[in-house]
């Protein structure tokens, strides 16, 4: 079911039918184009569905926004081994809800873009690896896989075709960090969620050492829509660089929060006055996450002018992201967004690399303590420095992912933390004599 | 230890699904599906999956202790979980996990004597867009108030 009202101004492609009756049933996509663009596929080379995918400048939708043609055509076209596709479910970016929303409403376009890929790789089986918390989309996934084995869409001789595919599901355990590409192969072979040392890449040892394809899920509901409009005019629904559409998750403080499909390079200003309706309650925005709690954050005026591609903000000093955007007034308190964002990140570092694991709890206690008021200024130069020196010192993205936001917070927000000090200062007398205030 | 058939048919499929040589490929789904029947991972529960994948117990310790949604104490018969993560704390969510603990006697990964509920401050559960949000064991309830939670609460009171 959908939880928010579409809006007009949507370029609804990969979600057209969401709004039909039993949208997640075969019987509905079957009867409004489903598989046919599989079945596209199936006369194709290997080499025409990948030149396709790359003519539509589809980019990674899971955050990293790596172009998907490319991807794929790393994988070797000879192998003695077995292939495999994979798909990343396990949406846990704060700020992201929009994997779900795909799957709950049109698990088949799934299946059909991964047997799509499947043909452009030669692969014969695929996992969908689904975060533990959404275990109702594990059922509307089965039941989606049951029917397609029913009506002959996956399995042996696919369609007549001489296709072979098998696809199963696999239920994830409460990590963020499988949600990165290596710690979630690790999981899928019943280890501790913690990512590999790359390369080897994915596409040449992935799961159980063989060559996988391994995408989110709305990279792969992409995929059909590719095939049928052609991977040109796919890419000019949205801008040069950044082809077609972006599910974009509008989360905080706009009257009108949602999932909504626009088009790439759409204007942060149209985005939030006109599809969501406004900062609440007429108040002035004063930060903006355009993609995920791991993107710099952009203050307010800064974000007004961009627009919602992967150049414009990387343009900016932050990342497009996974299109979880959070939008915060001018009564968030930045201190408790910048701790409560670490609190997350500390909670969630699998503990592997030592950067990250005691980076991100020194920095938690660092703003712990601005956040309470019992800080100092040099606190504030502390949490900075610290976060900097993170940055790419970790196997994975989750340091960076931990210390981009804060060292944005602490460089653009400095005087709410200066505030902070100076009013528990007055406020809470019982602290006068303790040396971490005379500092000051 | 013995599962109930709905289980045995669940495993049965799902070792189905890994190469056979892959068998430990299984082992969280098992756990996951497992634990939904004895309400946590016991150890009884470490050794059966053990034995049935053919690894070493201490193999499934390892997984058990890496991921949050196992639990090894027990949990209520519905486990309560409230999201406080950036969107939903930019909506109530922060004051709805203080009600919630009020409301139950609870503190974060709690459970009741008697049983019946626990209670978690969780991560972000990937219901943004409608926050704040809660998930009851794997139901999800969006844009919760305070005054919707203490509905739910009463309802599974009486229903329990």
């Amino acid at each position: 079911m959908l939880y928010n009202e579409p809006s007009p101004l949507e370029t609804r492609v990969l979600t057209r039918r969401f709004s039909l009756p039993n949208s997640a049933s075969i019987d509905t996509a079957l009867a409004n184009g489903g598989y046919q663009q599989f079945l596209k596929a199936c006369g194709m080379t290997q080499e025409q569905i990948i030149d396709e995918v790359k003519a539509s400048n589809l980019r990674g939708r899971g955050g990293a926004g790596f172009p998907t043609g490319m991807k794929w055509g790393f994988l070797p076209r000879q192998s003695p081994k077995p292939k495999y596709i994979v798909v990343n479910g396990d949406e846990s970016e704060p700020g992201t809800c929009k994997d779900r929303v795909l799957i709950e409403n049109d698990p088949h376009l799934l299946i059909e873009g991964i047997l799509i890929a499947a043909q452009a790789v030669g692969a014969k089986a695929g996992y969908v690896y689904i975060r533990g918390e959404y275990r109702y989309l594990i059922d509307i996934m089965e039941k989606a896989i049951d029917e397609a084995y029913a009506k002959g869409w996956l399995g042996k001789n696919i369609q007549g075709r001489g296709v072979d595919f098998d696809l199963y599901t696999h239920t994830g355990a409460g990590a963020y960090e499988c949600g990165e590409e290596s710690a979630l192969l690790e999981s899928l072979e019943g280890k501790r969620g913690q990512p590999r040392i790359r390369p080897p890449f994915p596409a040449v040892a992935g799961l159980y050492q063989c060559p996988t394809v391994l995408n989110n899920v709305e990279t792969f509901c992409a995929v059909p829509s590719i095939l049928e409009m052609g991977g040109k005019a796919w890419a000019d629904l949205g801008i040069p660089k950044a082809g077609g559409t972006k599910l974009t998750c509008l989360t905080g403080h706009v009257n009108k929060c949602g999932v909504y499909e626009l088009p790439l390079g759409f204007p942060v200003e149209k985005m939030i006055n006109e599809v969501g309706g406004g900062i609440r309650g007429g108040r002035k925005m004063k930060a903006f996450i355009p993609g995920g709690s791991s993107c710099p954050v952009l203050k307010g005026d800064e974000a007004w002018p961009l627009t919602m591609d992967y150049d414009a903000m990387a343009k900016a000093g932050t990342m497009l992201g996974s299109g979880g955007v959070v939008i915060m007034d001018e009564t968030t308190d930045m201190v408790k967004a910048a701790l409560r964002i670490m609190h997350f990140y500390a909670h969630e570092s699998c503990g592997w690399c030592i950067p990250c694991r005691e980076g991100t709890t020194w920095l938690k206690k660092i703003l712990t303590r601005l956040d309470r008021g019992v800080g100092t200024t040099r606190d504030i130069d502390l949490a900075g420095d610290l976060a900097k020196n993170m940055l790419g010192r970790t196997f994975c993205p989750l340091g960076d992912a931990a210390a981009l936001p804060t060292i944005s917070i602490v460089e653009k927000f400095r005087d709410e933390f200066e505030a902070k000090l100076r009013k528990v200062q007055v406020a809470v007398p019982a602290f006068p004599d303790s040396p971490l205030v005379v500092m000051q | 230890m013995t599962f109930s058939p709905e289980l045995e048919k669940r495993i049965e499929k799902l070792l189905a699904s890994y190469p056979s040589n892959r068998r430990k490929s299984a082992l969280i789904p098992m756990l996951m599906y497992a634990q939904d029947e004895t309400g946590y991972v016991t150890r009884e529960l470490v050794e059966e999956v053990a034995r049935r994948i053919g690894i070493p117990p201490v193999q499934v310790d390892e997984v058990v202790t890496f991921y949050t949604m196992l639990w090894r104490k027990p949990r209520g018969k519905y486990h309560v979980q409230v999201c406080t993560n950036i969107s939903c704390l930019l909506t109530g969510g922060e004051e709805l996990y203080e009600h919630t603990c009020k409301k139950l006697g609870l503190g974060h990964r709690e459970t009741a004597a008697d049983g019946v509920f626990s209670l978690e401050e969780v991560e972000c559960m990937g219901a943004c867009s409608w926050a704040p949000a809660v998930q009851i064991n794997y139901d999800f309830y969006h844009h919760v108030t305070p005054e919707k939670l203490d509905q739910l609460i009463d309802d599974l009171k009486k229903v329990h």
